[in-house]
């Protein structure tokens, strides 16, 4: 077990990162002309660092699976991004959001890497008006914000349900200036397949043409991970159909450490599952709890009359709902964090207080906000005595301009009107925390292996909060990464062109086709999906919302036993060298059936509970989280060893010289 | 629910493809259309026959990857949605639903039901962009206040998923609901003025060299738009074509 060295610089917190850049090594602008980087995945992490490597004036290579870069998964997110403005008057500042940053991931994430990141986010906000991103604003013109989960203050940037989009199509645009330049050179429909290392450096990779099947290579003098996360290792999951952690576990396999890989996040607010048929699970953004409020029946007969359909939501008096979270939470009410919501919503539907058919669904409901924005609109535009109808009209209008696209979402996909009937949530898994390891400069354990966005591990600990996934992609790409790859490039100036034609570039390509090979020799039993799908459930069931020592260890080995099966009797039909939908998923679940097994060691060497990873046998009376700082404030970094069980632990020791450690209340 | 589906089926970009009949079983109306086509991949894929390739990614309305023409809609019946957001419920038992891909000159067929549609991306890599440099050295967001109205309007012409609905739905498959929402966003906001004459114009002459169609004001567009884009904006980009050509 060795101690790992972040590499943070030295000095006052809030003077690490500027230091930092005033000594790190520069190359000149016509030495950038000789260097190529290779970037992997165009959200928004990815997205932005490419535009600004290319600005810069290196030679950007970027890949992606999607037809576009433009539809890279950071397209759905919703409700907002983070910046310490301070717009709203209502003190916030860099510090603050540092510090609910740090205790919302329950003190497990690297203090200076989380005080870099609320620095930049002023700057991200700057940029992306400059680059005409339509944010939200108020009749004055100026930007509007709103609030999110674990603060308390308004710091939240959006515009309207679809910030994602926003953002992300902002660096799109920023990439195409440099493809017009022919600064960048995107290759769409691709994916990466393995890291190719020269003499311990990343140098390239190969990458599978997923239109003709051809098996490439591409080098460069670095190598920058920007793939996302790995959410779908759970099958039902927030992301897209296509997320994977291909190219973050085929670098973990030649030698970057992976970080954390228990701390996955499960939001609380999503529209349940409906059936046996379902393929993934549709986000209700975390901005309704802004004026949501969410409850279950007080009574169980009424949870029950509600189930059977004898019940209907709204003929429920106020007094017999519960209103759980604001009744444990009264401080951050509805707005607690991720974590903490999506346990105490477990914790009514296990009790019996569902009120889906499969009692396992909690209500959001609007009517009180539409009543309170009614009443509000028409106060001022002066309407006296107006009736409750017309109230209501007015409040949903509101409600309708700020959240409009969410409820059509719901509408669609449930087919209940949530402006007239309470929406039905349930959690479900929506982010990881843990990825690839990094350092202060976000280069893995692999020289010249960077790694950028929700790939990596680096700012949110054991729980990321709201709006912070949108900041921390595009502070990492736009502003972090582009300056400390910098310092490492420095080196390579002389080196001149990378060839592919070398016995490692073979050696890796070899390897790829024989896997392929593999893939496609398999006995033909079942389909990929119904192995994915298997995975999901062990994933769901014993490493989810809660887990414990004994189902963890069951995890682990069912998942090597189902690994074997797949491998042996996977059935792909058609062809390797085309287009083959059903190849390109096998080799993400192949990867999936690794990382599985990895994330239910790391959860069970972790003997405490903190953030999302809630062991059911370290908690306090009250059912909270029950962390140990004694013994494990540590990042774990797992190093590869061939099977998953003998990865072998290294420590990343967390200091913190700026924040107390305390018990994160939200009383 | 029992359907009849009739696919394209078409094995690349060189062969020549066909409609084929596929029955299925047990569709139910919670299901999404994608999830309704994975029942019928699972089927052929346990009988060892190639599944039917169709592009979807997010699977929740927004990347835009779906492009399936549906009973001779894109995106099929419902309104102001995309595939992947279209229920089964708004099917009945017994039906024969047609399924092919987005058609276009400019949207040549790579297998099955999917499409390249590359040439929305070259129309976006000529303009569709604010000539900003991504440092963070630029102005203070709020220095420059911009009228609500512009503001929400430029975001509604952004919220385009480039889909090629607007395309598919065309007599004349023409992309002026795509390129003009783009020309839009940037002309509403102070920004964006600045390269506003160049931008109409490359964005317009990438889109003509790519092989789309001219606009006739059918308004079809509009009305398959899973995103609602107006046609106020193609109006929009018309104007600013114009006074960009009287510019010179």
């Amino acid at each position: 077990m060795g101690i790992l060295d972040s590499k943070v610089p030295s000095g006052p917190l809030a003077d690490k990162w500027t230091k930092h850049k005033n000594e790190i090594n520069l190359v000149n602008p016509a030495n950038k002309r000789n260097i190529d980087v290779i970037v992997v995945g165009t959200g928004l992490a990815g997205g932005s660092a490419a535009a600004t490597l290319a600005e810069l004036g290196y030679n950007v290579k970027t890949f992606c699976y999607q037809d576009s870069p433009r539809r890279a998964h950071s397209i759905a997110a919703q409700g907002g991004i983070n910046a310490a403005k301070n717009y709203q008057g209502d003190g916030d500042s860099a510090y603050r959001l540092f510090y609910d940053t740090v205790k919302g991931g329950d003190y497990r994430s690297r203090e200076a890497n989380v005080y870099r990141l609320a620095e930049e986010s002023s700057n991200i906000i700057d940029q992306c008006v400059a680059q005409g991103v339509p944010f939200a604003r108020e009749y004055g013109g100026l930007l509007d914000n709103r609030s999110f989960g674990g603060v308390l203050v308004s710091r939240t940037f959006y515009a309207k349900g679809q910030t994602g989009q926003q953002l992300l199509l902002g660096c799109y645009a920023a990439m195409n200036r440099q493809i017009n330049r022919g600064k960048i050179k995107p290759f769409n429909r691709h994916e990466m397949m393995d890291l190719v290392l020269v003499d311990g450096k990343a140098r390239g990779i190969i990458a599978r043409d997923l239109v003709t099947g051809e098996i490439e290579r591409h080098s460069a003098h670095a190598v920058v991970l920007a793939s996302g996360g790995y959410g779908n290792v759970f099958y039902l999951s927030t992301n897209a159909m296509g997320s994977n952690v291909m190219a973050a576990w085929r670098a973990h396999r030649r030698g970057a450490y992976f970080a954390n890989p228990c701390f996955t996040q499960i939001h609380p607010t999503c529209i349940p599952v409906s059936g046996d048929h379902q393929s993934k699970l549709t986000l209700m953004s975390e901005s309704l709890r802004n004026d949501g409020r969410i409850w279950v029946p007080a009574r169980k007969e009424d949870a029950e009359d509600i189930r059977s359909g004898k019940l209907k939501p709204t003929q429920l008096k106020e007094e017999d709902r519960d209103y759980y979270l604001e009744r444990r939470y009264p401080a951050f009410g509805n707005l607690v964090p991720r974590d903490v919501a999506s346990r105490a919503a477990k914790e009514r539907c296990d009790a019996g207080f569902g009120v889906n058919k499969t009692g396992e669904a909690v209500y959001l409901d609007f009517a009180a906000a539409i009543q309170r924005y009614g009443k509000e609109e028409a106060l001022t535009h002066g309407m006296k005595d107006t009736d409750e109808k017309t109230v209501t009209k007015l409040g949903r209008d509101v409600v309708e301009a700020k959240y409009g696209n969410l409820f059509q979402m719901y509408e669609k996909i449930v087919d209940e009107n949530p402006y007239e009937t309470p929406m039905m949530i349930y959690p479900a898994v929506h982010y990881t925390m843990g990825g690839l390891w990094v350092d202060y400069n976000l280069q893995t354990t692999i020289d010249g292996c960077y790694c950028v966005g929700e790939a990596n591990f680096s700012d949110h600990g054991a729980n990321r909060l709201g709006a912070s996934a949108l900041m921390q992609g595009l502070a990492d790409g736009y502003f972090v990464l582009p300056y400390t790859i910098g310092d490492y490039l420095s080196d390579d100036i002389r080196t001149g062109e990378i060839t592919t034609d070398s016995p490692e570039f073979d050696h890796a390509e070899t390897e790829v086709r024989e896997r392929i090979d593999k893939l496609m020799s398999g006995s033909g039993k079942h389909s990929v999906d119904y192995y994915h799908k298997k995975l999901g459930l062990i994933m769901w069931n014993k490493c989810g919302m809660s887990r414990n020592g004994e189902e963890l260890q069951a995890a682990i080995d069912e998942i090597a036993e189902l690994r074997k099966d797949f491998w042996a009797n996977v059935k792909i039909p058609g062809a390797g060298d085309a287009m083959n939908s059903e190849l390109e998923k096998a080799g993400r679940v192949a990867d999936f059936l690794e990382l599985g097994e990895l994330f239910a060691k790391d959860a069970l060497t972790r003997n405490e509970s903190c953030g999302g990873h809630f062991r059911e046998e370290y908690q306090t009376k009250e059912g909270e989280a029950l962390r140990d700082d004694e013994n494990f404030k540590f990042v774990s970094a797992w190093e590869y060893k061939g099977e998953p069980k003998d990865a072998v632990l290294h420590k990343e020791d967390l200091k913190y010289e700026n924040i107390e450690l305390k018990t994160r209340s939200y009383k | 629910m029992k359907l009849n589906l009739k696919i394209w089926r078409q094995k690349n970009a060189k062969s020549k493809g066909e409609m084929k009949d596929y029955p299925i079983n047990g569709i139910e109306g919670d299901m999404s259309f994608l999830e309704m086509l994975d029942v019928l991949n699972e089927e052929l894929i346990n009988k060892g026959e190639e599944p039917v390739q169709f592009d979807h990614d997010c699977r929740e309305g927004i990347c835009g990857s779906c492009s399936l023409q549906i009973n001779g809609e894109p995106h099929g019946p419902d309104r102001l949605v995309t595939t992947c957001q279209l229920h089964m419920r708004k099917f009945n038992d017994g039906d024969t639903i047609v399924i092919e891909p987005f058609r276009a000159t400019a949207f040549p067929v790579i297998k099955d039901l999917v499409i390249d549609r590359s040439a929305f991306d070259r129309i976006q890599q000529v303009g569709g962009y604010i000539s900003v440099n991504t440092s963070g050295n630029t102005v203070d967001a709020n220095a420059t206040p911009i009228e609500k109205e512009n503001a929400d309007d430029s975001f509604y012409a952004a919220t385009c998923i480039g889909c090629g609905a607007c395309v598919a739905a065309c007599k004349n498959a023409s992309a002026m609901l795509f390129t003009s929402a783009k020309v839009s966003q940037f002309a509403l906001l102070p920004q964006g003025r600045v390269e506003a004459t160049e931008r109409v114009q490359s964005m317009v002459r990438q889109m003509d060299l790519e092989g789309f169609g001219n606009c006739t004001n059918t308004g079809a567009c509009e009305v398959e738009c899973p995103k609602g884009i107006s046609l106020e904006n193609i109006a929009r980009m018309n104007r600013e074509y114009l006074s960009a050509n009287l510019k010179g």
